[in-house]
């Protein structure tokens, strides 16, 4: 089952390896992982998507909890919450029908076109995982893709419910 | 009077005597020399040369086994550093407080592939609680104060500290500011458990019928032993110990029934199996002890208390976890049991006493003595009759540490010091040198075999140096015997790469160093030269004894069955 984790660590040199070095010396899956500076730049937070079963997964949680630098970890799909990662796509728009076609399917999928070049559009598309992986099949269908490249997912809990310090 | 200015190497020196520091066992080079010069200049620690980084991560690891404190190991950058990397396994399977500082190539060299650099911080990654880069002056004192820190409290563990040649040398030096008092956000870990918690399984507990206690190398590291003793008392029940817990409970305690997992009693593993309640404290369920899991004591309710929750239904689930410190966890079980004005069920215990006497008069650890060949057994049991049970034993890997484990009943906890999670061959020595630092007084041995004592037989020199007089048995078996005993069982008795071909001369090697050598070839010489041997106080003993070759450690538990199917003798199944 696929899970997304909220991680807040401390964002010290190294805190980062160690949590990339957690999941591949305890064979854990990562589908995706996204990580930035918080407003309080003493804070990192790290978003993890993994996939694993109920065991496998409060393992996963524990041992990422084990460490020094981890102040708090929680699973968001557990509870209601919102995911969003991004997409950035280059394909080719070589005449006015692709480009017309192109243009219609963005605008369906609420994304934006960002960049044009002479055969060329980039595309901007946020969403949940399955939006990204719609657009980009309804696309590969249109025309040939370029490049494209994910940020990976980002997710909070809905209401009240905050992960801080 | 302005504020007197430290360099980084002397706030290294100031920090460890701050944190009480008795010894530092290491080794020079040129990344750490300023600490070195640093450490010549003061009185409050000694300095204890190896001759191997490796043996110096095990002395510090046998010191901090035996007394509890925080074994502190100095090393420079490169090959010192990853010398050390074994010793930090060793060190971070078996959960030991240890603190190694590690030089490293100055700042503006880092990741230029400088002479001697290596990036010790990523390679002991896996293996340590913690580590730290130190990146300023300032920072030095507070982070070896976050690192014996976390090196000690909640689970142990070793923590490496980095430090930059360019912040130990005298061209910068800054102020001196330490907080031995640690506080961190990131960081609290557990001390009690939860109420509601206890309340299940006391509540367990007084329900149960066969109840049986599985105790760990967690009573031994919260020194909790005589609370696991009150508790194991009060309920009259069976208590085995994992090979990390021997001593927890003692020896020769009428409750004990005996060591549990691959080579433990049969009333244990049986006691294990056939129990409506195991109450494990401070233990991993470890793949050594459970056999295979998915036949694990399938009617037992688990009661499991650790200090780390990741130890927690890992491997086996835990019907009620309990997380917190150990000795303070028994505490509010006994208060509990106090509370709810707990009463055996005497019926229920005796059956299930009668039961496992049953088990224990198969009397499955024993051993034949013919007139042939000395056994190795035969060797713990006159070592113990020697040394009374008081000795410090300290073990390589092998079946000369079963044997010892075996024969050996430990009267008190940290009294035996091995490598269980990692099995370090080369750790009995040095991790007895360290012991016999902290203890001069008391017998330290190092039991040993033909090859493990050649991993790390370089320290016969450091004996030398600084007069550690420990006594060294060798079992003798011109062989790699664990290696052996399994390819004769599981291998067709093919002994790919298990002979040992060119021996040294022991007796030789150990007077070539100025130490005793004493060779025991005979069953009738045994028990007098023995003896000899420990009457020597003042001098280092190496007792080389040639024993059966061809004995195996019983009994055993066969591979991917249930926790208590064994074979008793060869052959024999339970």
């Amino acid at each position: 089952m696929r899970r997304i984790l909220a991680i807040l660590l401390e964002n010290e040199p190294g805190s980062l390896s160690r949590i990339v070095g957690l999941f591949s010396q305890r064979a854990f899956n990562i589908e995706s992982l996204t990580v930035a500076p918080t407003e309080d730049e003493s804070l990192s937070r790290i978003t993890i998507a993994t996939k694993g079963d109920d065991q496998v997964l409060e393992q996963i949680v524990k041992q990422v909890n084990k460490l020094i630098d981890v102040i708090k970890i929680t699973d968001l799909t557990e509870r209601n919450h919102v995911e969003r990662e991004i997409l950035l796509i280059k394909v080719l728009a070589m005449n006015d029908k692709s480009r017309t076609e192109v243009k219609r399917i963005t605008d369906i999928f609420r994304g934006s076109i960002i960049d044009i070049g002479k055969q060329v559009y980039t595309i901007q598309l946020a969403g949940d995982a399955d939006k990204v992986n719609a657009f980009v099949q309804t696309l590969a269908h249109e025309t040939e893709i370029i490049e494209s490249v994910r940020s990976g997912c980002v997710g909070i809990a809905r209401g009240e419910k905050a992960l801080r310090v | 009077m302005s504020t007197p200015l430290f360099t980084g190497a002397e706030m290294v020196v100031k920090a460890l005597s701050a944190l009480d520091v008795k010894y530092i066992f290491g080794y020079p080079g040129g990344s750490v020399l300023d600490i070195y010069d640093a450490i010549f200049q003061q009185n409050d620690f000694e300095h204890i040369l190896v001759r191997h980084e490796q043996a110096a991560t095990h002395m510090a690891d046998g010191y901090a086994r035996a007394t509890g404190d925080v074994g502190v190991v100095l090393a420079t950058s490169g090959p010192g550093a990853t010398n050390c990397i074994t010793g930090i396994a060793t060190a971070y399977m078996d959960s030991i407080p240890m603190v190694v500082l590690a030089g490293q190539v100055p700042t503006s060299l880092i990741g230029d592939d400088a002479f001697q650099e290596t990036d010790i911080v990523g390679c002991s990654r896996p293996i340590v609680k913690h580590s730290f880069n130190c990146r300023s002056l300032a920072d030095i004192p507070n982070v070896i104060a976050k690192a014996f820190y976390i090196a000690k409290s909640g689970r142990p563990g070793p923590v490496v500290v980095e430090l930059p040649k360019d912040l130990l040398i005298p061209d910068n030096k800054g102020e001196f500011h330490i907080e031995t008092n640690v506080q961190m956000r990131s960081y609290n870990p557990t001390k009690k458990g939860h109420p509601k918690q206890i309340r299940k399984a006391v509540q367990a507990i007084a329900n149960a019928k066969k109840i049986v206690v599985y105790s760990g190398g967690g009573i031994v590291l919260a020194d909790a032993s005589e609370l696991l003793t009150q508790l194991v008392e009060k309920l009259n029940a069976p208590c085995t110990n994992t090979l990390m817990g021997l001593g927890g409970l003692s020896g020769t305690h009428k409750n004990f029934i005996g060591m549990l997992g691959m080579h433990g009693s049969l009333e244990a593993n049986k006691a294990m199996a056939n129990a409506d309640v195991i109450l494990a404290l401070g233990a991993r369920f470890d793949d050594r002890v459970t056999n295979n899991v998915k036949k694990f004591c399938p009617n037992a309710t688990i009661v499991h208390v650790d200090i780390d929750p990741t130890s927690i239904s890992k491997t086996i689930n835990a019907h009620i976890p309990v997380v917190g410190l150990i000795d303070i966890v028994i505490q509010q079980i006994l208060d509990e049991l106090d509370a709810t004005n707990f009463t055996i069920d005497q019926t229920s215990l005796d059956t299930w006493w009668q039961q496992i006497e049953q088990w224990r008069s198969v009397k499955s650890v024993s051993y034949q003595q013919d007139d042939g060949k000395i056994k190795p057994q035969r060797v713990i049991e006159a070592m113990y009759k020697i040394t009374k049970g008081e000795a410090y034993v300290c073990s390589d890997v092998g079946q000369h540490q079963m044997f010892a484990a075996q024969y050996y009943p430990f009267a008190k906890p940290r009294q035996w010091i091995n490598s269980g999670g990692l099995g370090t061959m080369g750790f009995g020595l040095p991790a007895a040198m360290g012991v016999k630092l902290a203890f001069p007084d008391s017998h330290v041995i190092c039991i040993t075999g033909d090859g493990s004592i050649q991993m790390n037989i370089q320290e016969l020199s450091t004996c030398s140096q600084y007069n550690l007089p420990v006594v060294i048995v060798t079992l003798n078996n011109r062989s790699l015997g664990m290696v052996r005993q399994w390819q004769d069982m599981i291998y067709g008795g093919r002994h790919s790469s298990s002979y040992m071909e060119s021996i040294p001369d022991f007796v030789k090697l150990a007077e070539a160093y100025g130490h005793v050598g004493i060779q025991i070839d005979t069953l009738d010489e045994l028990d007098s030269k023995l003896a000899q041997a420990f009457e020597i106080k003042n001098k280092l003993v190496f007792v080389d004894i040639c024993v059966d070759e061809k004995e195996h450690v019983y009994p055993m538990q066969i591979k991917h069955g249930s926790v208590d199917e064994m074979w008793i003798k060869k052959g024999v199944k339970a």
